[in-house]
């Protein structure tokens, strides 16, 4: 499996990962390792096998919809790095 | 070069909930900011969603009232993107398995016919916070209230071809979820958003050309201007021979004008996975027919059925039953009254100017059922003409107390009493001895409007009172005799 580093590139870029432009080729190559170990997989015959989504064999359990008050609000605002108001203060974002 | 606009529609519905799909927190709107968000909503390390068993009810009842197949073991995705208001870097959604799949909604058109869409899914999903812009000078603010509400989005094939289709979809679907009741349908305050996918291509093409999306549309007002505007942007950029980029847009009211949401392009490769801190959704056959049976009967079936059983027209019955309390005032007007096609008549005529007038909804309207019931009655019965109706309609409004009540405190009694009638017409006939040679002179054209003259004495003296038909039968009758 053979990725290019305008494939690293983009990637860190939706993960919002830093990647040196010294690191690229290099986490190139350890990139595709990873990914050609993955691909081992596809050669399995999956024929008439259930895609499994979660590793433990069971179904969903149900909460009954009630309101839980949250008493803990203050200190949970508090881990916050900004906030006034009663909002969490971000880094100005324009659309 | 003449187009065809081809649309699909993508539905946010928040589903009416206490509590949010994953957590205990409260969804009521209009909480000060982020007194609705515990750790599970705000993405705290160690959180665990559990699953809210109202938001599957919800879904599985919207699948049904629209006759979708139900996801028998549906699965929840991460939807991976970053944004401030989404606290966790990820939506849970569900992107391979849905809890309802297609499906076919039959839209009631303004002609009274149907116009049938697919419904592609519908699937459940948390919604993310809410950033502030306008508050603070240097920072966004962000509320989390919001993050967590549970959400059905609906998806729709590119089935429509008008603006005027797509508003009768979103009034027919709010109907339909109102009805269910599993959504307030509030779209002023974004219980009911929409994205409208557009596309044009030469009328006569099966080919869909390239789309763009505008994003949270969320009045049917907006809906329509949305799709015009977007529709002329469209059509000039191909009559001049360019081509559409596929990009998300939004509608900017006080433009009316769409334009592009660049923020929205860089990161369009979402990387859905599922979700593995929750297990599938698996629902069986007896839980589905459980949710069939609390079905209330719906928008479709009551139109049907009200045409058959109180003989209404489609016309009326499209006004009468999209707001189930209109549906059910009307129908306890109907059965008390015993006179249906006027009670339509009353509800869709001046009830609907009075309340419109007065900006209040059927739920706060000043007339019961049972007196507006009463007023019909009264009319069906020859008690009240429709002019003396009006009257009393006015004092309805105003509270002065029932029908019969206001009849007799108004001395409002229609004069059907055909002696006392006779003895009106005998006296105007008498005092207007040059008006009645006039008449026996004229024509048959120029007596029907002579006649008018006798008819406006006799309801001046009778204060509106004497039956007009009556009336009318009598004095044509007496004029004929001088003759």
């Amino acid at each position: 499996m053979s990725v290019t580093p305008s494939d690293i590139e983009k990637v860190a870029l939706l993960a919002r990962l830093a990647i040196a432009e010294t690191d690229l080729p290099d986490v190139t190559e350890r990139f595709s390792r990873v990914l050609s170990l993955v691909n081992e997989l596809n050669t399995i015959d999956t024929h008439g096998v259930i895609p499994m989504s979660n590793p433990h064999d069971m179904e969903q359990r149900l909460r009954e919809d009630s309101v839980a008050h949250p008493s803990d609000r203050e200190a949970l605002m508090a881990t916050a790095p900004a906030q006034q108001d009663g909002y969490f203060l971000v880094p100005k974002v324009i659309d | 070069m003449s187009w065809e606009i081809v649309m699909g529609l993508e539905v946010h519905l928040q589903l009416a909930t206490q509590s949010k799909i994953f957590s205990g927190s409260a969804t009521q709107f209009g909480a000060a900011p982020n007194q609705q968000a515990d750790a599970v909503d705000l993405g705290m390390p160690g959180m665990l969603p559990v699953l809210n068993e109202e938001a599957v009810r919800y879904a599985v009842k919207f699948g049904l009232g629209i006759g979708a197949k139900i996801g028998k073991r549906s699965v929840f995705d991460r939807k991976n993107y970053f944004y401030p208001d989404l606290p966790k870097g990820y939506q849970v959604s569900q992107f391979f398995s849905p809890i309802v799949c297609e499906g076919v909604f039959d839209v009631p058109l303004e002609d009274g016919s149907l116009y049938p869409i697919r419904i592609t899914r519908a699937h459940l999903e948390e919604d993310a916070g809410k950033s502030v812009h306008d508050i603070f000078s240097h920072e966004t603010g962000i509320d989390l209230n919001r993050a967590g509400t549970p959400l059905l989005e609906i998806v729709t094939e590119p089935d429509f071809r008008s603006a005027e289709q797509a508003v009768a979809y979103l009034k027919a679907l709010h109907s339909l979820v109102t009805y269910l009741g599993i959504s307030d349908g509030n779209m002023a305050e974004g219980s009911m958003r929409c994205d409208i996918n557009i596309s044009l291509r030469e009328k006569g093409s099966d080919e869909l050309g390239t789309r763009t999306e505008i994003k949270n549309v969320n009045s049917f007002r907006f809906v329509e201007r949305a799709i015009h505007c977007e529709y002329e942007r469209q059509a000039d950029i191909l009559d001049a021979g360019g081509r559409i980029t596929q990009e998300t847009r939004l509608y900017d009211a006080e433009q009316n004008t769409t334009r592009s949401m660049r923020s929205k392009e860089v990161a369009n490769d979402y990387r859905y996975f599922p979700e593995p801190d929750l297990l599938p959704i698996v629902i069986d056959d007896s839980y589905i027919e459980s949710v069939r049976q609390s079905l209330p009967e719906l928008p479709a079936a009551k139109r049907a059925r009200f045409i058959a059983e109180y003989d209404l027209t489609e016309y009326d019955t499209n006004l009468l039953v999209p707001n189930h309390a209109v549906a059910d005032y009307f129908e306890a007007v109907a059965k008390s009254s015993g006179a249906p096609k006027l009670a339509a008549n009353w509800i869709l005529g001046d009830l609907s100017a009075a309340l419109n007038r007065s900006e209040l909804s059927i739920d706060a309207n000043p007339i019961s059922a049972e007196r507006l019931a009463g007023l019909v009655s009264r009319i069906s019965d020859g008690t009240l003409s429709s002019k003396l109706a009006k009257q009393v309609f006015e004092a309805l409004w105003n509270e002065e107390g029932d029908t019969d009540e206001i009849i007799a405190a108004r001395g409002l009694k229609q004069v059907s009493d055909s002696g006392a009638l006779e003895a009106m017409v005998d006296e105007v006939i008498a005092n207007n001895p040059d008006q009645v040679a006039q008449y026996i002179a004229a024509d048959d054209a120029k007596r029907k409007k002579l006649s008018g003259f006798f008819v406006g004495q006799i309801m001046k003296a009778s204060k509106g009172q004497a039956n007009p038909q009556m009336l009318n039968e009598l004095l044509l009758k007496k004029l004929e005799d001088q003759s």
